[in-house]
């Protein structure tokens, strides 16, 4: 089936078979292979992206689904080599060890800050309720979203 | 001159992982690359009475489908650990084929493997498969598995003991010492089965170059070398030289990926076959049902005290699951890395541990993080616990009491525990005063019991634990089992120019070992380290290597890499000496620079590189080159410790617990980055925070998991765990050279118990003595009610 | 993981939709945020033919005021129930509930109708639906028509919507004084009990999910109420020989959590 989906700012067409999951699109046919496959039925969050701006998992959407969407991956999150300041937050706090949820947890973390700039650290994490991190306990992650929020509304 | 050593330098491996730009093995695409998927079986325990392969194999994209009637079947990945019976007989171990041919052991075992072009096809094919199973029995837990009607695993043997095992002081000396004791505690619990659940589920590819007969596996593995080694040496019996094996970034371990599988084994096998590059992906179903799993311990433990609470004796009786086969390190599990630490901190004059170890009808259980000093850590920790509260003392009275006092190791010698260990340098009463300080102890009691007036439940616990880490002296594990070393290799490879190259057999797979080596290798040659490349995962750069686990990088493969150093120096010492006209013991070096003392004489080490590689002005009988590589084999285990102590509030209705504060004083030796040693802290707290209140492997009596997915299998999520508190006292390690001890481990292995003790505490005077982990609320309730 | 073969249509009208299911039949699934569908598909515990998107639909994805009622679109995602400054102010009880489903990302994508329609037995919805007394509106290759909440909820997994119906909206009346109490489990965080408790003056409407096979109203909670909290106990009364059971809550837990949780939602 033929669709045709913007991806960080660049329109791709593509005929795909309807039971390819946006992640299995993004990772084999677009080789942005930034968004990992945890658990491939929305449990873990390691395929979090943004759809139309909002956060989404990429595993339970079918390529199909997301014709004529605007999607936004960890690979556009940066601006070249200027990190964007959630990622900058989370090098700096070590919000990361094996980076594999990485990706998921910067993406759930800009979806937060965008529709609350200023949240508390419960609000933080209940909001990374849908991403399972196994190295950090979390901590340096949700130090790294609250460093990232400061910057944000600096 | 800028130093890194001690400086929470941030991680040079960030940008790429942050970027989406890490290579998991899951991202490499190679050319004509095939995919696959396994049929697995849906049984525990079954007959396979028939595998139809023929419309599979006709199917669309299909290349090859195999199953164990095919040549791999003759194959099986072996055991890296020898435990052999208390009465001599050897330790039963049974062929672990790459398919199952004859009769499935546990769930998810692989019948047939469909190769395809891609993996869609492959798993429609897969569905294809035609097996006829007739279901058997099945018995998943270790001690029913003894009883005489148990179902059998193996029928060559007349039960179901893979081993068994005992450490310590004569039986009869321990149980009579009991019999005279002031006051003895008695548990009985299960320490209960818990799957790893790394992120990155298992991920590898195997490509088999016809032309130079090689083979490269690409495999999320945390030991590249010694899954060739077991690979060529054993499972296949192909020649190691001609086997690459590449583990880039791997996405978290946790034990789990320390182990050599048979998809491996297979994949690498079956790419000869079709000519063509192999890839497997695991799912999460795969994931819970096949990954090596922990734990799965149980336990009747008694302990005695004297009237004033010194502990007299200790003995425990285990059953320890091996699961359907043995996997590469499990029998040294609930042995040598478990029994070896039933000294605890304590000065426990006799102790006996007794251990069963059965093969279930359940996947294999492994070491997962902390791998048997967890459970120990359990066992002594919640019985102290539970005989302060019998005894009516203050827990942390109790241990205080009982701990072993202060040594260094240096001084003062090591201290001789009663299962076989010699621990290296501790103090014990500086990290629970530390640990008590930091949480406010005094002040929480009372405001516990003002809670208590008015039904609010609130309970501390405390566990100060001890782990012997930095596996391990070759010649000990040897004796006691181990079929290989333990040593570590690092090779130092300075550039013409100065730059250097490190090649680690460590693997990092989250540590940041690329930030961590380069700090302290910056430090030592005086450089920055930006002039430091760490390579590691790659059999083909690195010349060999154990990898990491056991909490060993920095203690051995650190070591490692200080001793190449170290030769570097020495080296670089005869080629300035011989630039600088002076003696060699005339030199001193620092900040990247020969000096000849007491002048402004000298030449930087770039100098000498460069005159390593460029011998014109040479001194005579010196080799070119500035090229070193060292076998490092520990002297000792490294012993971290510390205390770690939780506060719960327990919802009287619901019997929900909220974990309100959770405090950790560890003693890792020296630090070497603090941003992240706290950083492995975190995450290994609040993985064994993970088994105290949420994560459980359930089979049901069919062998059936019942936990095979997040849906069922509860995992910590960031709004279940509060900020972790840290601190640290510093007890160097005396045996290395950096004075490090490991961290890796310590989270999980003082965690767990810290919080059950919590739970209970906040019930005592409910009545509650025990509650089985995970102290769900359901336990909790139930607890409560009786 | 990855589901069996299908095809997929992407329904442009309610009426497409109506003919599609009633040409497909059993083969046909309707798709919409797909969160629970696609996963159960990729275990191919679910291997629909034809999979006929009516995300796309115009229509389906307001929230507007109709006189004493609020008129939901099947098509609305938790997110944008949580977000609604309607539902917020006049059906409050609504956005309590639609905030416990899931996570962000879920939220973003579930709706509300894929939910109802799917009737997951620990779903949070059925319990604030049966509360409210809302309204389930279908159509239908014979026309649309009205389902009470009561009559909508038949089993695990199990509707009143017939095989060629559709849900297009949820009608709502408005509720000054609602709220939504859960105890989730632990690993899906789905309701072990899930109570919505709707007040007016001293009578209480009490819905309840996660405790039996299908959603109840605990009439014998209502019953029993006269402005005091001892009604929960009451609270499985009716419901003894369905309660579910798991490794997480067996029938004696579960049975008190649902007292305890209907106890919250009346003190509330």
């Amino acid at each position: 089936m033929q669709i045709s989906v913007k991806i960080n700012g660049k329109t791709y067409d593509h005929d795909i078979e309807p039971r390819i999951s946006l992640a299995q699109y993004l990772r084999e046919t677009l080789n942005l292979t930034g968004t990992h496959i945890g658990c491939d039925t929305s449990g873990c969050g390691a395929c979090t992206v943004h759809v139309d701006g909002a956060a989404a998992k990429a595993c339970t959407l079918l390529a199909v689904q997301v014709d004529g969407c605007d999607i936004k991956t960890i690979e556009g999150m940066a601006n070249g080599n200027e990190m964007h300041p959630i990622q900058e937050a989370f090098k700096d706090n070590h919000g990361l060890q094996c980076g594999f949820c990485t990706p998921g947890m910067v993406m759930t973390a800009a979806d937060i800050l965008k529709n609350n700039p200023n949240p508390s650290e419960e609000e933080i994490r209940h909001g990374l309720e849908g991403n399972f991190c196994r190295c950090t306990g979390y901590h340096n992650i949700v130090k790294s979203i609250q460093q990232a929020a400061e910057k944000i509304n600096a | 001159m800028e130093t890194y050593i001690g400086k929470p330098v941030k991680r040079r491996e960030d940008a790429r992982f942050l970027k989406g730009a890490g290579k998991y093995t899951d991202d490499i695409k190679l050319q004509g690359m095939t995919h696959s998927a396994f049929v697995r079986s849906p049984y525990a325990h079954a007959k396979i009475l028939s595998v139809d392969t023929s419309a599979a194999e006709k199917a669309e994209g299909v290349v090859a489908v195999y199953t164990g009637s095919d040549a791999c079947g003759t194959f099986g990945v072996p055991c890296g650990w020898q435990v052999d019976f208390k009465n001599g007989e050897t330790m039963r171990e049974p062929l672990h084929p790459l398919l199952a041919k004859d009769k499935i052991l546990h769930l998810g075992e692989a019948v047939a493997i469909v190769i395809a072009e891609t993996l869609e096809l492959a798993r429609d094919a897969a569905e294809l498969v035609q097996v006829n199973y007739e279901a058997l029995p099945a018995v998943t837990c270790p001690k029913k598995a003894m009883e005489p009607s148990a179902p059998k695993v193996h029928d060559q043997w007349e039960d179901n003991a893979a081993f068994d095992w005992c450490i310590g002081n004569d039986r009869a000396e321990v149980e009579a010492a009991l019999a005279n004791a002031h006051h003895v505690t008695e548990m009985t619990y299960k320490n209960h089965r818990v799957a790893p659940n790394a992120i990155e589920p298992r991920s590898y590819i195997s490509d088999y170059d016809v032309n130079a007969d090689k083979w490269t596996l690409y495999t999320s593995t945390q030991n590249p070398h010694l899954v060739r080694l077991l690979l060529c040496a054993f499972a296949l019996g192909i020649p190691e030289h001609k086997v690459r094996v590449v583990s880039y970034d791997v996405g978290g371990g946790f034990g789990s990926k320390i182990y050599h599988y048979t998809e491996e084994a297979l994949l690498t096998w079956a790419s000869k076959e079709i000519g063509r590059p192999i890839k497997w992906t695991s799912d999460r179903t795969e994931a819970f049902l096949t990954d090596a799993h922990g734990r799965d311990h149980i336990v009747h433990s008694k302990m005695g005290f004297d009237a004033d609470g010194k502990i007299v004796a200790h003995l425990t009786d285990e059953y320890c699951a091996m699961g359907a086969y043995l996997s590469t390190f499990a029998p040294a599990v609930p042995t040598y890395l478990h029994g070896t630490l039933f000294q605890g901190v304590y000065t426990t004059p006799l102790i006996h541990l007794n251990v069963v170890a059965p093969f279930t009808h359940t996947v294999a259980v492994d070491a997962y993080r902390g791998a048997g000093r967890p459970e120990a850590t359990y066992l002594l920790e919640r019985i102290i616990s539970k005989a302060a509260k019998e005894m009516n003392m203050d827990p942390a009275e109790l241990r205080y009491k009982n701990f072993i006092p202060p040594f260094n190791g240096t001084t003062e010698p090591g201290y001789q525990t009663q299962v076989a260990l010699q621990y290296d340098s501790g103090n014990y009463h500086g990290v629970l005063k530390r640990g008590l300080e930091m949480l406010g102890y005094e002040d929480f009691r009372k405001e516990q019991a003002e809670a208590r007036k008015n039904g609010k439940l609130l309970g501390v616990g405390i566990s100060t634990y001890i782990e012997g880490c930095g596996i391990a002296p070759s010649a000990v594990v040897g004796s006691l089992g181990a079929r290989a070393g333990l040593y570590e290799v690092g090779h130092v490879r300075v550039q013409p120019t100065g730059k250097v190259s490190v090649f680690t057999g460590a693997h990092s797979h989250g540590q940041g070992h690329e930030t961590v080596f380069a700090q302290f290798v910056a430090d030592k040659l005086g450089i920055p380290m930006d002039d430091i490349d760490i390579v590691h995962g790659d059999t083909d750069q690195v010349a060999f290597g154990m990898g990491t686990y056991g909490s060993r990088s920095l203690a051995v493969g650190g070591s490692a890499i200080i001793k190449s150093v170290e030769k570097v120096l020495e080296k670089g010492a005869k080629i300035a000496a011989h630039k600088l006209e002076a003696a060699e013991e005339d030199l001193e070096y620092a900040e990247g620079k020969w000096t000849v003392k007491g002048t402004d004489k000298s030449i930087s080490f770039g100098d000498v590189s460069l005159t390593a590689y460029v011998p014109h002005d040479y001194p005579e009988g010196v080799e070119p080159g500035l090229d070193f590589s060292s076998f490092y084999d520990p002297t000792n285990f490294t012993y971290p410790f510390g205390t770690h102590i939780a506060v719960v509030e327990v919802d009287a209705d619901t019997g929900k617990v909220d974990l309100q504060r959770f405090v950790a004083c560890d003693d890792v030796g020296n630090v070497m980055n603090p941003m992240i040693v706290d950083g492995q802290i975190h995450g290994g707290v609040v993985q064994g925070v993970g088994q105290a209140l949420l994560e459980e492997v359930v089979y049901d009596g069919e062998g059936q998991m019942v936990t095979g997915s997040y849906m069922d299998y509860a995992m910590p999520r960031a709004d279940d765990v509060p900020m972790i508190e840290t601190d640290r006292t510093t007890t160097p390690c005396p045996h290395n050279p950096l004075g490090v001890k490991g961290a890796g481990e310590a989270g999980a292995i003082g965690s767990t118990p810290a919080v059950v003790n919590a739970v209970v505490d906040a019930l005592a005077h409910l009545g509650v003595t025990d509650i089985q982990m995970p102290v769900t609320p359901q336990r909790v309730w139930k607890a409560m009610q009786n | 993981m990855i589901p069996a073969k299908f095809d997929y249509i992407k329904a442009s009208s309610i009426s497409e939709a109506i003919s599609l299911l009633d040409k497909h039949g059993d083969d046909a699934k309707l798709l919409s945020g797909g969160h629970s569908l696609i996963p159960a598909m990729k275990l191919r515990l679910s291997r629909p033919e034809v999979l006929i998107d009516i995300s796309g639909i115009s229509g389906m994805n307001s929230i507007t005021e109709d006189g004493n009622e609020i008129v939901i679109g099947a098509n609305c995602t938790h997110a944008d129930i949580v977000n609604s400054d309607l539902i917020n102010s006049d059906l409050n009880i609504l956005a309590q509930t639609a905030k416990h489903i899931g996570d962000i990302q879920v939220r973003n994508r579930g709706t509300i109708g894929g939910s109802l329609a799917h009737a997951d037995p620990a779903a949070d919805y059925p319990a604030v639906v049966l509360a409210c007394d809302a309204k389930i509106v279908v159509e239908g290759k014979n026309g649309g028509r009205t389902i009470a909440a009561t009559d909508f909820f038949l089993g695990i997994f199990t509707t009143a919507i017939a095989e060629d119906e559709i849900i297009t909206s949820i009608r709502f009346p408005k509720v000054a004084n609602g709220n939504y109490q859960k105890f989730f489990q632990s690993a899906s965080r789905f309701a072990v009990v899930g109570v919505a408790a709707v007040k007016e003056g001293n009578s209480v409407k009490v819905g309840v999910t996660g405790v039996a096979g299908t959603p109840y109203r605990a009439t014998a909670v209502e019953n029993a109420y006269s402005g005091s909290s001892d009604a929960a106990l009451h609270a499985v009364d009716g419901v003894e020989d369905e309660l579910m059971s798991d490794h997480f809550a067996d029938e004696e837990y579960r049975a008190h959590l649902a007292k305890v949780m209907v106890k919250k939602a009346l003190e509330a």
